[in-house]
């Protein structure tokens, strides 16, 4: 039981902070707190997989003098596969917030159940 | 929808800082072979630096400066510097994207690797500065009265 | 609407608290993450790269693909960003 609590405590914190984004996205009202929630959501899991590739007393992944081993640095394939998902959340929240500013000069109001009211 | 406050402290620091910050967004694209950084660090720091600008400066000091035409003119570009070199390697007769076929004067195998490397880093450099400066401008001349 | 998304929020966390049971512990250096291509990758990467930087040999060299494929994806959200915000003069 010990060992579920403590020796995998980083898995506790990001489901944590995955489900306080969760929740944003499904409990505001504001259409701009669902996009943060959205951001939260995506960072929580960016740091959850970068933190599956720690080792035990390694290093950076940057090469130093002498042979090569692989149990003295760090995984490096997590870190490559996030970058690409860090670069998928800004364009994700670059095109919401168009949407967004498209939206309020429509309906001019950022609320979910105005838009919806004047919607129907 | 800027509003610009006059404020003397903040126009010194801005102009003194964005030049050191944007040779230092250069310095992490180069040295991305033996510290962290490469292309996406140096681009987004690079692009960080006009949005500072337009902060400090308001948007018609940005506009004078570089167009949104410029600016996606340098997206393409990076992207055909990355393909371009993949295809240069199907040229000489390889795979695609295998640098180790590029016509260089390099004797070392290896070295020709590190150089393909460099080269589709900056191709990933312009790509991204152009792209973050972009939405950024259009997004802050929202509503305001010249075309962007 | 705030009550159904906390308790949907809640039974979301649970099965995933649950789930982590089976994932390795945090500093293993035997999960299967860091077993199979990495070592060869960690390796390898002077020989064969000449950049001691192991994230963008990666990135650069062994995993080419997926940055051209990223480099798109930028391209392509920063154009529908600008054709979302054009305002014709009219």
């Amino acid at each position: 039981m010990s060992e579920y609590l403590i020796g995998k405590y980083n898995y506790w914190i990001y489901v944590v902070l995955m489900m306080i984004g969760f929740y944003a996205m499904m409990g505001k009202r504001n259409l701009v707190k669902k996009l943060i929630g959205m951001n939260i959501f995506q960072t929580a899991i960016i740091l959850y997989y970068i933190s599956i590739g720690v080792k035990k007393g390694g290093t950076l992944p940057v090469a130093m003098e002498g042979t090569l081993r692989a149990a003295d640095y760090i995984n490096p394939l997590p870190h490559v596969l996030m970058l690409t998902a860090i670069v998928v959340s800004v364009s994700t929240t670059g095109v919401a917030l168009a949407v967004l500013l498209l939206i309020w000069r429509r309906y001019k109001s950022l609320e979910e159940d105005e838009i919806l009211k004047s919607i129907r | 929808m800027i509003i610009q406050y006059e404020n003397v402290i903040i126009k010194t620091i801005c102009r003194l800082l964005i030049p050191f910050l944007q040779l230092y967004a250069i310095y992490v694209l180069m040295h991305g072979h033996y510290s962290p950084g490469g292309g996406f660090q140096g681009g987004v720091m690079m692009g960080a630096s006009f949005i500072l600008l337009v902060i400090a400066y308001g948007l018609e000091e940005a506009r004078r400066r570089i167009s949104i035409k410029t600016l996606t003119i340098y997206a393409c570009l990076g992207l055909f510097i990355y393909s371009g070199t993949g295809a240069c390697a199907l040229l000489m007769g390889a795979n695609y994207l295998d640098y180790g076929a590029l016509p260089l004067p390099v004797a070392h195998v290896p070295k020709i690797r590190a150089l393909g490397i460099l080269s589709i880093e900056i191709g990933v450099f312009l790509g991204v500065m152009a792209i973050m400066i972009c939405i950024f401008l259009a997004i802050a001349s929202f509503d305001t009265e010249e075309k962007s | 609407m705030k009550i159904f998304g906390f308790l949907v929020a809640l039974l979301t966390g649970g099965l995933l608290i649950y789930g982590i049971k089976d994932m390795p512990k945090w500093g293993d250096p035997n999960s299967p993450a860091s077993l199979h291509v990495t070592p060869r990758y960690i390796e390898k990467t002077i020989e064969e790269t000449a950049t001691p930087d192991m994230v963008t040999s990666v990135l650069a060299d062994y995993r080419g693909y997926d940055t051209l494929g990223e480099t798109t994806v930028i391209l392509t959200a920063g154009i529908a960003c600008l054709l979302l915000l054009r305002r014709d003069n009219s």
